[in-house]
């Protein structure tokens, strides 16, 4: 018990710069579930359980989109195939987390996997509890966010049309930042561009279980080609990307 | 609520199903950190990028081109939510300005 006071005390300034984000993004978050209906209890459950910034974002039109659970599936797979490789970057970090590493695996959100990477505990704080201490502080702001998004959606009313741009602007920005980040633009622009013909060529309703398979077929078919530089995403960079 | 609270809940099972998976895939798939995964490792790295480029276009599925209300709104915004963000860099401002421009373009001039 001590000890995780100790280091849920070490851990807590590290998580600062993460708060503001996941308060503000989660509150956007719960507005736009309310404004669908689902109220602040719906918010919470989904931020207690799904944990999953924009694939929660996303998830808000599985909710008022035709039921099809599979879709939903395939979709989240596809949003949060980026944690893969944060996984493979932690094998050696987790190795001996004991019993706290089936929920530090849980957890393992973009800010976290950012934050975990680019800390280290002070002498005599215990690494697993510090490690915990981060991840579920993380997962209690985007929690609280989410909530008050709800709350708030709910006692004021304000005509939220358009308010659905919010996910529209994240990607944008989430491509935007990207791009200026690393030299290599063919996987973003693959991503761009058979989803673009796949839109056009299957429409609405069920271009992207195709513009998957492609996208994947084609990165590994130019393999070769799409290479090249393709830098790591250094500790602590990848922001916001990291809902 | 469009959907039933079962549904609700269904999709919520089926969401954390797949996060649950892209978070637990390497720890299960990978016990000896050492070795080599080349394609994993290789869609570890890419995919990401080619997927936000999905959702991009996934969040524009709506958009039509009879009228200028259909599309014009989405460029605007988008166009100012990039420069803002090549500009100042800061996610959270170009996600909250562009989005407030979008809803005035809705609500006010694109009626």
């Amino acid at each position: 018990m001590r000890e995780m006071k100790k280091a849920l005390k070490a851990a807590f300034p590290h998580t600062i710069p993460i708060l503001t984000g996941f308060l503000f993004i989660g509150m956007a978050y719960g507005m736009l579930m309310d404004s669908k209906g689902y109220g602040p209890g719906w918010s919470f459950l989904f931020s207690l359980i799904v944990l999953a910034g924009s694939a929660q974002f996303v998830g808000v039109t599985f909710l008022t989109s035709a039921f099809n659970p599979l879709y939903a599936f395939f979709m989240t797979l596809m949003i949060n195939a980026r944690h893969l490789f944060y996984g493979i970057s932690m094998l050696e970090r987790y190795k001996d987390m004991g019993k706290l590493k089936p929920y530090l695996i849980y957890g393992l959100c973009d800010e976290t996997f950012s934050v975990i990477c680019a800390t280290t505990p002070p002498e005599g704080v215990n690494v697993k509890w510090f490690r915990f201490s981060i991840t579920a502080l993380h997962q209690l702001y985007w929690i609280t966010g989410s909530v008050l998004g709800g709350l708030l959606g709910s006692m004021i009313t304000f005509n939220t049309k358009g308010l659905d741009f919010v996910l529209t602007a994240l990607f944008v920005v989430i491509f935007t930042s990207q791009w200026k980040a690393h030299p290599n633009h063919k996987p973003a622009l693959i991503g761009l561009f058979s989803t673009a013909a796949c839109l056009i060529l299957f429409g609405p309703d069920r271009f992207i279980i195709p513009a998957m398979i492609g996208i994947i077929l084609l990165l590994i078919l130019f393999k070769k080609q799409i290479r090249g530089p393709i830098p790591e995403p250094e500790q602590g960079e990848e922001e916001i990307q990291c809902l | 609520m469009p959907l039933t609270t079962t549904q609700t809940l269904i999709i919520m099972g089926a969401m954390t199903l797949g996060t649950v998976i892209t978070r637990f895939l390497p720890f299960i798939l990978f016990r000896t950190p050492k070795s080599e995964h080349s394609v994993i490792t290789y869609l570890g790295q890419t995919l990401p990028y080619a997927a936000i480029g999905l959702l991009v276009v996934y969040c524009l599925k709506g958009v039509t081109f009879t009228a200028t209300s259909g599309w014009v709104p989405e460029a605007i915004s988008i166009a100012f939510t990039t420069l803002l963000h090549v500009w100042k860099g800061n996610t959270l401002l170009s996600i909250g300005l562009g989005t407030v421009l979008y809803m005035v373009l809705v609500q006010v001039v694109f009626v």
